[in-house]
């Protein structure tokens, strides 16, 4: 067990957000509220998997909506937590711990204020090991937690169970409607499980892999060492190229913010580079052929600090780092790779495991 | 002449002032800027005046650009206290105004915020009904806590803002002294940021009132008869009515104007312009004559908002820099410390024990000040690299500021522009046009008049084109009402972006259009269209921002 206090969870906040790889939105807001609720006298408890008995209830928490919308419409501050005491209700059970959903933006942060409100602790783990648009993508469903129940609520007390649906793309498809009717946000408790599903479907670890990746580029930009060096040190990354954005051509539709982005510079693959971008970053070419694919994290960042650059805000001139980091291996098995591989994302490219630059900030719960 | 219009602007150090007619500079002045800010507007306008031989009666407009607010907001001084009302409830409680908050200058305008009941959803549903007895009750309690300025924010107000003003109305009736700011007419979405900016607006409402009426005032004692403008941050104007109640638009008029000014000076509707003042160097893109705009939140003062800023690369470059060899080979280092204003009388050249950027620039023959024969040989060893060093870092400034790998066109102004000669490069040609060092002042006067829309829409009802040609309409209005010529509006910026994660293809549209002031519209034109090298060249040894 261990906490995350103001200082923790600016590391977090920000390993979140490299970790995010383009999308899950700007945690600033989330942070904030967080540090606010820890003003406030809140605890965020982090339990180690391991720590999790195997009988106990677990519970997947997240927001789901419009990044757009949840800078403009803050939460009322309950919205995860009451989605959670609605699924407890529907179960007749207690939740023992919340898991969240991924560890990219503001969704690595509101399932610890949901905790911390329900009185319970956040497992060190996620859904997703980085960012992913959609609610099937999470590890819970590839394999095999059921897709419902799932609850949802928003900041006008509306709440809704989802007492069955044939797969989680409906699962998704059917709180996405209900969130446009609840005008954009809402927060939602999700794929219910005891503590040996968690243990088996969980991307383990994954909030100590951010504070450790904030950490270590706080760091670095403190005693003025070079931020991106400490980023590749601290996730086994390896640098695919460091240079300056000169196009990013944007293409509309399907409710993402599709494009793509050119660099040059100098690296491993040679001066010139192209990434392919569906609210994260997809697939970088070198020459025509990938280099690194979804589900591998591709992460675009600043050279001068480190800092993530979500995909609505690359422009041209940016002075960037790409730096891909090969993917927890959850994520890299033929089932996950079925619904979260470049295929699932339109892509005709076989998924090409990153060699490491290091050693991977991963863990495997034996 | 038919239509005469001062430019001032009021900077840190000097004051400057230009006398314009039609695309004619008639005369200019560069003035010691006061603390009450209005003697160094008078005795600029009025030096300005006597050069140009034009009596104050031929005076049409007057355009001010000043940094008096932005410093105010900096230096937590002469602020109100103030209260914030936000209309979002039963949503937005978890963080509240002032969340993210420098203690110091929240204390100094003691700051307090107010949660009630309202604001919409992204496509214009109301969260909740207002609450006429809750505001009530708040607009006790501010009278209790003896606020004199109030800021009233309400969810997605960019999109509808009727609730704020009807808050507005109700809570006036119990605070009829108060003055009130709007979010609406301040930021675009993005909730805290417009409400940190309307926060900031309010409380500097009370500073803005005395201000603008003692500029106002003293212009009219002067037998001048004009209208008088202010700069706002986008390049464009408002009414000295309207700074009155929105002085926080005048935040970084500075650089804007400068980069104005300088597309007016060379013509150019799209270049790289590097400003290089006393300290610093500014460099920004222009496109279409305005400069690009900072995607990214901007901070004031400590504060998060999300103003529509130039998006500006600044260095710590300027004529005042201080140079020093290197060390082991390296090249010389030039800054960040400066003289600043103190250059003429600690710069080598002037008699002073300083080595400046403006000594290596008078060795190289770049320049031709002071005097050069106080240079020691190691000093005028130094210069060259020293100047290469400042080539070198501008023109990495230039790549990174363009917004296309093509070469583009550079303007230099400001009086520490003299350090640069020449081609940079990545620049297909270097301008330095005539008048560089009133640039800012030049761009005040030709300032134009701008109306905006930032909006959510779905396309299920309406198609893309009759969106965007919609929200083109409302802008324009908006332009009209600001005292923009109809006949002249024309779209500088238009974008949709889809929201994502969201079926139902909403769409946010952002809409910005500018016209000519409607009392002097045709010649404007004109002079953005084509303007040309002015008739005198004049070269000044002042370099203080």
């Amino acid at each position: 067990m261990w906490e995350i206090d103001a200082d923790v969870l600016e590391s977090v906040s920000l390993g979140a957000g490299i970790l995010g790889t383009g999308g899950g939105g700007n945690p600033y807001v989330a942070k904030i509220w967080a540090r606010g609720e820890l003003e406030r006298g809140a605890r965020f408890r982090i339990l180690d998997p391991t720590e999790v008995p195997d009988d106990a209830w677990i519970v997947g928490s997240g927001g789901i909506g419009a990044p757009t919308v949840s800078v403009e419409k803050l939460r009322r501050g309950d919205e995860e937590y009451r989605a959670l005491r609605v699924l407890e209700e529907h179960l007749g059970v207690r939740f023992d711990g919340v898991v969240p959903m991924e560890v990219g933006g503001g969704n690595s942060i509101r399932p610890l204020i949901a905790a911390a409100q329900a009185g319970i602790p956040t497992v060190d783990a996620d859904g997703m090991g980085r960012a992913f648009p959609e609610l099937q993508m999470v590890t819970f469903f590839i394999y095999g937690v059921p897709p419902c129940p799932a609850a949802i609520a928003d900041d006008k007390g509306e709440e809704a169970v989802f007492t069955a649906a044939p797969s989680p793309q409906r699962l998704e498809r059917l709180a996405r409607v209900l969130v446009v009717e609840m005008g954009g946000t809402a927060g939602m408790a999700f794929a219910p499980m005891r503590g040996t599903d968690l243990k088996r479907t969980a991307i383990p670890r994954t909030l100590s892999v951010a504070r450790d990746v904030g950490h270590a580029v706080r760091a670095a930009r403190a005693r003025n060492a070079d931020p991106v060096e400490a980023l590749l040190a601290a996730t086994g990354g390896s640098l695919l190229l460091v240079g300056k954005i000169v196009d990013v051509e944007r293409r509309t539709g399907g409710g993402f913010a599709r494009g793509t982005l050119r660099l040059v510079g100098s690296g491993p693959y040679g001066g010139e580079m192209r990434i392919d971008f569906q609210n994260e970053n997809l697939v970088a070419y070198a020459d025509g052929a990938p280099i690194a694919t979804v589900p591998d994290l591709i992460c675009v960042v600043s050279t001068d600090a480190a800092e993530p650059i979500t995909t609505e805000l690359l422009r041209y001139g940016q002075r960037v780092a790409v730096v891909g980091i090969r993917c927890h291996p959850l994520l890299a098995t033929p089932e996950a790779l079925a619904v979260v591989g470049p295929g699932a994302f339109g892509y005709d490219v076989a998924y090409r495991p990153l060699d490491p630059g290091g050693p991977l900030p991963w863990t495997a719960l034996a | 002449m038919a239509d005469v219009r001062v430019g001032v602007d009021v900077g840190g150090t000097n004051t400057d002032a230009v006398v314009m007619a039609g695309r004619r500079l008639l005369g200019w002045a560069k003035t010691p800027t006061t603390a009450d800010v209005t003697g160094g507007i008078l005795s600029g306008v009025r030096e300005a005046l006597a050069r140009a031989e034009t009596t104050p009666a031929a005076v049409r407009a007057v355009m001010i650009g000043t940094t008096h607010f932005t410093n105010a907001v900096v230096e937590r001084r002469r602020l109100e206290p103030t209260a914030a009302v936000r209309l979002g409830l039963p949503a937005t409680a978890s963080v509240p105004p002032f969340a993210d908050w420098p203690a110091d200058l929240r204390d100094a305008i003691d700051g307090r915020g107010y949660l009630a009941h309202g604001g919409y959803e992204y496509d214009g549903r109301e969260i909740a009904p207002l609450d006429e007895a809750e505001l009530r009750d708040i607009a006790r309690q501010i009278r209790r806590q003896g606020a004199t300025a109030l800021a009233i924010c309400a969810v997605f107000s960019p999109i509808r803002a009727d609730l704020e003003w009807r808050a507005a109305a109700i809570l006036q009736e119990g605070l009829p002294d108060v003055r009130v700011s709007l979010s609406h007419e301040i930021g675009r979405l993005g909730l805290l940021e417009r409400e940190n900016a309307c926060i900031l607006n309010a409380c500097l409402s009370g500073l803005a009132a005395t201000t603008v009426t003692a500029i106002v005032a003293a212009l009219h004692e002067m037998a001048l008869d004009a209208a008088v403008y202010l700069s706002q941050n986008d390049g464009t104007l408002m009414s000295a009515e309207f700074a009155r109640r929105y002085p926080v638009l005048t935040f970084a008029s500075g650089p804007t104007n400068s980069m104005r000014g300088a597309a007016y000076l060379s013509g150019l509707r799209d270049a790289i312009v590097i400003d290089v003042g006393g300290t610093t160097a500014d460099v920004g893109a222009l496109v279409g004559g305005f400069p690009r705009e900072a995607s990214l939140a901007v901070e004031v003062g400590g504060v998060r908002t999300n103003f529509r800023m130039p998006d500006l690369l600044t260095l710590g470059l300027g004529g005042g820099s201080l140079v020093r060899p290197g060390v082991a080979g390296t090249p010389p280092t030039i800054g960040p410390d400066s003289v600043g204003y103190r250059l003429t009388d600690r710069a080598i050249v002037f008699g002073g024990h300083d080595l400046t950027a403006t000594d290596v620039a008078v060795a190289t023959g770049l320049a031709a000040l002071g005097d050069p024969a106080r240079l020691s040989p190691d000093q005028r060893a130094l210069a060259p690299a020293a100047i290469a060093e400042v080539r070198r870092r501008l023109a990495e400034a230039i790549d990174q500021v363009k917004t296309s790998a093509a070469e583009v066109p550079v303007v230099l102004v400001g009086g520490g522009s003299i350090l640069v000669d020449g081609a940079l490069p990545g620049a297909s040609t270097a301008i330095r046009p005539d008048h560089f060092e009133v640039a800012n002042a030049i761009g005040a006067a030709i300032g134009q008049v701008s109306g905006e829309v930032d909006q959510v829409h779905s396309l299920d009802e309406t198609s893309r084109d009759d969106l965007i040609a919609r929200a083109r309409d409302d802008a324009a209005a908006r332009a009209v009402a600001a005292g923009a010529d109809p006949d002249t509006v024309e779209v500088v910026d238009a974008e949709d972006v889809p929201l994502a994660y969201l079926p139902g293809s909403a769409t946010r549209v952002h809409v910005k259009v500018v016209g000519a002031l409607r009392a002097a519209s045709g010649e404007l034109q004109e002079n953005l269209a084509r303007s040309s090298p002015l008739a005198t060249r004049n070269w000044s040894t002042d370099v203080g921002d």
